[in-house]
This record gives C-alpha cells, sequence and structure tokens, in this order.
C-alpha cells in the first residue's frame, strides 16, 4: 500500500510499504477514506519529537472502512464506516476504566522510554514516534486499529467524511480544553492559538456558555474564521500588546480561563523574546517555546484556569510560577481522551450545533501529502488544515 | 511492603558459611595461648628447647595467632583471614626448615613431625580459604530482584493466572514453556545465550490461595533460582499489586557469564517488562504489539526499533 512516511526532519514521501495484518486479537484493519495532517505532525516534521525512525508512518487522524478484524472484535464488522481516535486505549486499566484514555497503561509497548522521559508512560499514539509505541500512522491507504472494540466510533452514512474526520483528534481536543475551563455563565475565555484546535476549543467554549471568547493569533485568515464561526473577538499579537489588550476587554480583570492551543512551537511579537526561546530550543537547553502558555498564566484572572491542550513534549524554561501560585491559579491539561468525547460530539454535530468541517481549508489526494504538510508547515494558501483523501 | 529479607535460595542467600573459618580461629587461639603461657613446653615438643632464638619467636609466633583468631572468629572476610594463616603457615614452615637444617637425632625426629602437622594444617587452611572464596563468590553472582505492578484485578484473578505456571512463558519473555507435571512440580525451559536452551524442574515450595507463591528450582538445575509472588489488595479498590522477589544463582565460568550478560546491566528491567506484559495479558487480554515493537514490550528492543510501519509478510 501507499503509506506517508516520515524521512528526516522537514522530509515526508508517500512510499511503498507492506499492507497491515490483524496482530493482536482486538485489532481491526480499516480502508482509510480521509485522513488529515495535525498541527503536531508539524512538531515531528520539524524534528521536535524524539525517537522517530526514517520509514515511520505518520498520521493519527483518519477514518475509513473495516475491512478486517481480529478474532475477540465482536462490536465491529466489515464494511462498517468508522472513525479511530487518535490515542490506543486498551479499555480495561484503571486509566480508562477513569476515562482517562489518553494515559492508559496498556498501549504503550515502549513504555520503558517515555518512563524515563516523563516519570510514567501515557497512551501509545498512532504515528507519534517510538516514545507513544511505535504504532503506524494513518496517512496511508490502509491502517491497523488495536483494541478496535474500544476506539473507533461508528458513522452513519449521513456524516460526511469532512465531518466525522475531526472527531479522530482536533474536535473532542479543542472540546475538553473548553472543558477543562469549567465556564459558568457570564466568562470570558481567551484561546491562544487560532489553528483548528484552537478554533474548535473557541467554538467549544461558546457550546460551553461562554459570554465572550477571545482569540489570539498573527494571521488574520484565521482570525476571521474566529469571529466568523465562533463569534470570538480577536488579538493579532503582532500588532498590540496581548496583555494590556486583555486587561482593556476585560477591564482590568483578565479572562476567566485561558487555553493555550498552541503548544511547542510558539511565536511571540517580541524578536529579541523569540530569538531567546528558539536559540535555547536549537541548542536543546530547551525543548519547548513556550510563549503561550507563559502569556496565558500571566493573562489570566486570579484564581482563573489555565487549560493547556497544546502539544508539549520535555521541558519548559522561565515558568512564571510565582505568578501561578501567588494568583492561585489552576492548571489543567492532558492529550485529548477523544474516546470520551466522540459519541456526544457525534450527536452535536447530528443535532446541527455544530459544523466542525469549517476548519477544513485543503483537500488533496494521498499521494500529495508531502505538499500538504508543506503549505501548512508556510501557512501557503490560508492553509487551515489539510484532509488527504484516499 | 514488608522489608523482611526473604530467603529464597538458602544456600546462596544468606552470609558465606563460617563454621570452618571458626574452627581455624579456635585453632588458632589454642595455639596462640599455648605460646604465650608454656613456651617452653612448646619448645620441647617441637624439639627447638636448645635454641636461644626460639624463646623469642616462640611468643612472636603466639601473638601473631591471636591475630588470626580474631579475625577468623570474628566472622568476617573468612575467606581473607584463612588466607592470612595460609601465609603464616608459610612463615612457620620457612622457620621449621631452617631449625632442621642444623639439628640431628631426637630433636630432628621432632622437628619433622611438627613440620608434617603444620604441612596437614597448611592444606586444611587452603582448602578453607578457596572454598570461602567461592562461596563469596557464587553470594556476589546471585541476582537479585524485587520489582511490583498494579494490576487492575483482584488477587485471587491474579493468583489464578499465576497459579497456572504454563502461562509463565504468556508474559516471562525468557521462557518458552513451563510444563506442570503435578501440582507442585514443573518443568521450565528458557532460552538461553546463543540460541540454546536451559532446562530445569521447579517445584512450589509455599501456597497461600490468592496471597502468595514460592517456588525454587530442584537440586541439579545449572542455573539455580527461586522466585515468590505476593499478591495485595492495591489501596483505594484499584485491584492488585503484584510484587514479586527472584533470585537467580550463575554457576562459576561461560555459563554464568553468558547468564549475567543475558540479563544485562539492568537484569530489574526484564522483570518490569515481564511484569508490564503480566499487567497487559491480565487487563488487555494480550501482550500489546505495534509496528516498531512487533513482540510487545522490551526495554532492550527499545532501541533497535524498526520503523512504524506493517511488517513484510517474512517476519509474519
Amino acid at each position: 500500500m501507499k503509506a506517508t512516511a516520515w524521512m528526516g526532519t522537514d522530509s515526508v514521501k508517500v512510499i511503498d510499504v507492506p499492507d497491515p495484518t490483524i496482530m493482536n486479537a482486538r485489532d481491526a484493519i480499516v480502508k482509510i477514506s480521509t485522513t488529515a495532517i495535525c498541527g503536531s505532525d508539524l512538531h515531528l516534521y520539524h524534528g521536535y519529537i524524539p525517537a522517530m525512525r526514517k520509514g515511520d508512518i505518520l498520521g493519527h487522524e483518519f477514518m475509513g472502512e473495516v475491512v478486517e478484524v481480529g478474532p475477540q472484535v465482536r462490536n465491529l464488522k466489515p464494511g462498517d464506516r468508522v472513525v479511530v481516535p487518535f490515542p490506543i486505549a486498551c479499555g480495561h486499566c484503571s486509566s480508562c476504566q477513569r476515562g482517562l484514555y489518553s494515559v492508559c497503561e496498556n498501549s504503550n509497548p515502549n513504555a520503558g522510554i517515555a518512563e524515563k522521559v516523563m516519570g510514567h508512560s501515557p497512551a501509545g499514539i498512532f504515528g507519534y514516534s517510538h516514545l507513544l509505541g511505535g504504532y503506524a500512522g494513518g496517512q496511508a491507504e490502509y491502517a491497523r486499529v488495536p483494541f478496535a472494540d474500544v476506539g473507533p466510533l461508528k458513522v452513519p452514512d449521513d456524516i460526511p467524511d469532512d465531518q466525522a474526520v475531526t472527531l479522530a483528534d482536533v474536535f473532542p481536543t479543542g472540546y475538553m480544553g473548553a472543558e477543562m475551563c469549567d465556564i459558568k455563565p457570564g466568562q470570558v475565555i481567551a484561546v491562544w492559538g487560532a489553528g483548528p484546535v484552537g478554533l474548535l476549543a473557541a467554538v467549544s467554549a461558546r457550546l460551553l456558555g461562554a459570554e465572550r471568547v477571545i482569540i489570539i493569533d498573527r494571521f488574520p485568515y484565521r482570525l476571521r474564521l474566529a469571529e466568523e464561526h465562533a463569534g470570538a473577538e480577536t488579538i493579532n499579537y503582532e500588532d498590540v500588546d496581548v496583555l494590556d489588550t486583555l486587561n482593556e476587554m476585560t477591564a482590568g480583570r483578565g479572562p476567566d480561563a485561558c487555553i493555550d492551543a498552541v503548544g511547542l512551537e510558539g511565536h511571540h511579537g517580541n524578536a529579541a523574546l523569540y530569538a531567546y526561546d528558539r536559540a535555547k530550543q536549537a541548542t536543546r537547553t530547551e525543548t519547548e517555546r513556550p510563549f503561550a502558555l507563559r502569556e496565558a498564566i500571566l493573562a489570566c484572572r486570579s484564581g482563573g484556569v489555565v487549560s493547556v491542550i497544546g502539544a508539549y513534549g520535555g521541558l519548559v524554561d522561565k515558568f512564571p510560577m510565582g505568578a501561578f501560585m501567588n494568583r492561585s491559579l489552576i492548571m489543567r491539561t492532558g492529550q485529548c481522551h477523544v474516546q470520551r468525547y466522540t459519541r456526544p460530539l457525534l450527536e452535536r454535530i447530528q443535532r446541527g450545533e455544530i459544523d466542525p468541517s469549517f476548519i477544513v481549508s485543503h483537500r488533496l489526494p494521498l499521494r500529495d501529502a508531502p505538499k500538504g504538510y508543506k503549505i501548512f508547515q508556510k501557512k501557503q494558501d490560508d492553509c487551515t488544515k489539510v484532509l488527504l483523501k484516499v | 511492603m514488608d522489608r523482611v529479607e526473604t530467603v529464597l535460595l538458602p544456600e546462596l542467600d544468606g552470609p558465606v558459611p563460617t563454621t570452618l573459618p571458626r574452627a581455624l580461629g579456635l585453632l588458632s587461639l589454642a595455639l596462640g595461648v599455648g605460646a604465650l603461657a608454656v613456651p617452653r613446653s612448646l619448645a620441647r615438643l617441637t624439639g627447638v628447647d636448645d635454641s636461644p632464638a626460639a624463646q623469642a619467636v616462640i611468643p612472636a609466633v603466639g601473638a601473631r595467632e591471636l591475630v588470626h583468631a580474631a579475625g577468623l572468629l570474628g566472622g568476617r572476610r573468612p575467606a581473607g583471614w584463612a588466607w592470612t594463616r595460609v601465609a603464616g603457615d608459610a612463615l612457620d614452615l620457612t622457620l621449621l626448615g631452617r631449625a632442621m637444617a642444623d639439628r640431628r637425632g631426637e630433636r630432628r625426629r621432632r622437628l619433622a613431625l611438627t613440620t608434617a602437622a603444620i604441612a596437614g594444617i597448611t592444606a586444611l587452611d587452603t582448602a578453607v580459604a578457596i572454598g570461602a572464596g567461592r562461596a563469596r563468590r557464587a553470594r556476589a553472582r546471585v541476582i537479585r530482584m524485587e520489582i511490583a505492578v498494579t494490576v487492575n484485578r483482584s488477587p485471587a484473578e491474579a493468583y489464578r493466572f499465576w497459579r497456572d505456571v504454563e502461562n509463565l512463558p504468556k508474559f516471562m519473555a525468557h521462557l518458552e514453556s513451563v510444563r506442570a507435571d503435578d501440582l507442585r512440580r514443573s518443568h521450565w525451559v528458557a532460552r538461553g545465550p546463543a540460541g540454546r536452551h536451559i532446562e530445569w524442574d521447579a517445584e512450589i515450595i509455599d501456597d497461600q490461595p490468592n496471597r502468595s507463591l514460592t517456588w525454587r528450582s530442584l537440586p541439579g538445575a545449572r542455573v539455580a533460582n527461586a522466585g515468590r509472588v505476593r499478591f495485595v489488595p492495591a489501596p483505594g479498590d484499584r485491584g492488585t499489586e503484584v510484587r514479586v522477589q527472584l533470585r537467580y544463582a550463575p554457576p562459576a565460568g561461560a555459563l554464568g557469564r553468558a547468564v549475567a550478560k543475558l540479563f544485562g546491566e539492568e537484569p530489574e528491567q526484564q522483570v518490569r517488562d515481564d511484569l508490564r506484559r503480566f499487567k497487559q495479558v491480565l487487563e488487555a487480554g494480550e501482550v500489546v504489539r505495534s509496528e516498531g515493537s512487533p513482540n510487545g514490550i522490551s526495554v532492550r528492543q527499545q532501541a533497535m526499533q524498526r520503523p512504524a510501519q506493517p511488517l513484510p509478510t517474512s517476519r509474519r
């Protein structure tokens, strides 16, 4: 089959690889119809996530048709149309049973290395480095889906791929980011990053009753999407000082909750500050560029929530712990426990409460995956989300 | 967990035996006291009562014997102290040889008898020193591991799975098979160094249903080993804390070196991997595989990951 493989920093290729087969009794093989490039795939593309190997198949957002199931999979049959959550979760460990699917205790066969870096191991993730399992990803014609009796969600025929594929990651992730804010009537929510996750976090904050949503980015076309689809107010951090503007907009209180939907490859309006972290990252004395996180902490109203859904991989410098501690802030975070959200969010789509496909800007054939990575990386052609059609 | 050190391999887990070294210590004590208390009688007995120098040398030898005695009766480093006796013996034999060279008749006969007695004691000292050294090295080779994992199953379920010893190869990577011969005895086949097999028989020596199991290899195993697993309810209704203690006693020589190499620098890591697989089998139904780690969890293999893409047909 054809598959999108990581070939080194800033290099992906569509290559021929063997077709996947059932390796565990709870596996299913899915013939992929639509798969997406995620912002976090760009972290891999840029070489910021360790433990990648040349030839690794990328992709953790995908959906398609079940073509084969292992002997222990009784809830699916060939022909079912499914969307697959990006965290691989066994469903039976303590974490899964508490709904913490993205920290499944059994799905990372390389838990030993992850423990050395993170203390304990999170779940395995499709196509997301050997640190997180060494699983082949879904930017391919077929994928093996472990624990298919737990993860995949059957999608009704009347929900198009462009909507359903967002249930693999970006919609649940954005929704969880908003849910962690514990939104009360009248509250103001600020979102750093107007990529697909930030946009869907903004929309979700609205769905969950936020009075106002403010979104911060540097690309006008993305800020426009937030205005149109989330009714958000916008701040372009290249034009104004974010903290001053947020204080002004909230009459000095600060937002009640701040969502970091940026993660480890942030940018900053101040060239000197950007250069400082970029240099530390390049020399590996820091693995992240945490501008959004620092700013979210400083901006947040005292006693408010900082909700972190942007991806981080290692160590952060200049973490404003003084502000965080003295102002009674709360941080909630995590890779999304997608399995918790797929069904309720599908129902919201079915009820017409939201059409998450507004984030999609590009639809390319799988063979054009390298081009998709390039335009997403360079934000060319008003790119927000690239879907690959198989 | 209780911190009581469990003796799983009684002949190898405890301290180096000190019975023979202590006996030598008592011999040193007797000789030392004798040489200091009645040097003249000793000089007569050994045939050197004609030498004024002997009146000085015999108490000196006696004092030295007291040093040996203190060391050997102290019970620490028995091999080292036994070797000091061997060195003392060599000195005594030298002195006796020189004394014999210029004596004739009855005195020479007594010196010859004394020399024969000391030579016999030297052989005994050497044997004890070598034996104690071997015992110390054998203990140093014993690989001891204590690892625990929390499994989201009841103690009864975890115990039941482990008690069926034929299940062990499902999560213990180094085992090829275990065959239960009866309720207590079983035959184990492990993957050894260089693709060879190591086989042994084992028996369950303590069985407390739903609480713990203790087993050890039967005499004749090339790598003596023993283990205990305890199943403790995890607080907060979180299943079972599975706590494992293992002992392996590799022999000296090539096999021992190969076994040590097989376990590597972090022997606990492999047992930790085994317990992760145990958890996977009990909770998720089987060992979880990925394209990069097609044989499931193994820290050793993590350094040699294959690319995360489906396996070629030949490797399935």
